[in-house]
């Protein structure tokens, strides 16, 4: 699985920081998504695709090919 | 309870695509529809006043998903039909096209319609704004306009109203409460949207009742404000609200009153459910019937109806959440805030346009609100103890 974010789209809302604290943080100064790792481990796969899910902005892509 | 064979969605926009998602997620392969009244593929709705009405996106970037991630769903997308009606004890929907879809399970989700002004039809130049095409058209005759009217100072109202500012518009705000969203956030942060408003050169005509239109030759010229002054205008936007898009549920015996009524599984009936904005669901801990326009509740409340068709029988208990962006500020608030609850900013300085404020009622927080402090504003998400207990349902 590889994760891409897209800032543009990002409101902040930081509800994929709330599911996969792991995974997403949020910058300081404007609440903007920050990956902590594109390539997370198995475990953390489903919470991932649960952040992914339920970004109001869908900012947040899948890639499942690799 | 048996898995349903088959499910049908009514309504393809956030929260329709987010039961059909979660649905799958969760691990259902059976037969999945979603009818949608609009011919476009499912899109998202908070950038049609914002980045789609300034013309920083263009309308295929407000799609709420790529065509691959749609097909993968598996699912059967009918778009560009209304359905007209619901025999609920069948499970069969009507459509304008003159379909009859029956399934074992149906997932009302067809959101809200906006409310008009009286009159608004007979004039051109007149707008609401709800869907893409809505977005489309307002925004073409902004750009031919110099002087534009919000009639409503709510959430929606104040955002068009700094979009069509920072368009170049002469732009006038005008409704009942004293501050923009003052009825919502109280007066303290009306107050800072306020400042915010007029600092951009937005004109703030607050506080009087609209009464109508005034207009020539078909075409609106202005508002007419309750006291009988005109407020000139090329362009006016209607943002009063919208009301629940239930019309199609008359005569179908479940209950409609502003909203389709559920129970604190967000269900209308035996195997019919509702999510979104068109769900007035029993909040068993606030202990009342609720209903959120917000664009994350969509979501989750798709998602446990979806858990709750495939039997997992749990109640609907999220914590509110919803942003807003107007001219630099954004602001994002999780919770209840009202307008009679105690402010205390807690982080930050209005001033400096960044803080936190906490809501408190009771001696207990309602609610947290972040103006350009959305990281520290979701850290202070689990102070709130009004709804308390409440779990993000998943
Ligand atoms: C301009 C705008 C800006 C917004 N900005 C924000 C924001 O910044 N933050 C935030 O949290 N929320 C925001 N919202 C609210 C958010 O978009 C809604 O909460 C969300 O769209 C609700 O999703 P829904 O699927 O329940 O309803 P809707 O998005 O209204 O979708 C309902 C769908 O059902 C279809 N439908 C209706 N009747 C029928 C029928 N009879 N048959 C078939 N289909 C039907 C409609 O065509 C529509 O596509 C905004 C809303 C608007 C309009
Ligand atoms: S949930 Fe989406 S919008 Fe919110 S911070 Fe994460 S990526 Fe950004």
């Amino acid at each position: 699985m590889k994760i891409i974010v897209d800032e543009d789209r990002c409101c902040g809302a930081g509800q994929c920081v709330l599911l996969a604290p792991e995974v997403f943080d949020q910058r300081e100064d404007d609440g903007i998504v920050i990956l902590l790792t594109a390539e997370p481990g198995e475990h953390l796969r489903a919470s991932v695709r649960e952040a992914a899910a339920v970004c109001p902005a869908s900012a947040i892509e899948l890639d499942e090919s690799g | 309870m048996n898995v349903p064979a088959s499910v049908l969605v009514v309504g393809a926009s956030a929260a329709g695509l987010a039961t059909a998602e979660a649905l799958r997620r969760q691990g259902y392969q059976g037969a999945l529809r979603v009818l949608g009244a609009e011919p476009h593929l499912p899109y998202d709705r908070p950038p049609l006043s914002k980045q789609v009405l300034a013309g920083a996106w263009d309308p295929g970037r407000a799609l709420l998903r790529p065509q691959a991630a749609l097909a993968a769903l598996d699912a059967e997308f009918l778009l560009g039909d209304a359905a007209t009606g619901l025999d609920a004890g069948t499970r069969t929907v009507h459509t304008a096209s003159g379909r009859a879809l029956r399934a074992d399970a149906v997932v009302v989700a067809t959101g809200l319609r906006a409310r008009p002004l009286p009159g608004q039809d007979a004039l051109s130049g007149v707008h609401t704004l709800r869907t893409l095409d809505d977005a489309l058209a307002l925004r073409a005759d902004l750009l031919a306009a110099s002087r534009c009217v919000v009639v409503g100072e709510g959430v929606l109202g104040a955002e068009i109203a700094a979009t069509a500012r920072g368009m170049g518009l002469d732009v006038t705000m005008a409704g009942p409460q004293p501050a923009p969203l003052a009825g919502h956030l109280g007066p303290v942060v009306a107050g800072q949207l306020a400042g915010l408003h007029a600092e951009h050169g937005v004109r703030l005509r607050l506080g009087t009742a609209v009464g109508g239109l005034a207009g020539h030759g078909g075409r609106v010229t202005g508002v007419r404000l309750e006291t009988g002054e005109v407020l000139p205008a090329d362009v006016v936007v209607v943002a009063m609200g919208a009301a629940p898009a239930t019309g199609w549920l008359t005569g179908s015996g479940l209950r409609l009153d502003g909203g389709l009524v559920c129970d604190s599984r967000c269900r209308a009936a035996e195997g019919v459910y509702a999510a979104g904005d068109v769900a007035r669901w029993h909040h068993d801990t606030a202990g009342g019937l609720i209903r959120l326009e917000n664009r994350t509740n969509a979501i989750e409340q798709a998602g446990l109806v979806a858990a709750n068709i495939l039997g997992a029988d749990q109640p609907y208990r999220p914590i509110p959440y919803f942003w807003t962006d107007q001219f630099d500020a954004r602001i994002h608030v999780y919770g209840t805030p009202s307008a009679d609850a105690e402010v205390t900013v807690v982080e930050g300085d209005p001033a400096g346009r960044r803080f936190v404020a906490l809501y408190r009622r009771d001696g207990r927080t309602t609610a947290v609100l972040g103006w350009n402090m959305p990281k520290q504003a979701r850290l202070r998400r689990a102070e709130i103890g009004d709804i308390a207990g409440l779990a993000p349902a998943r």
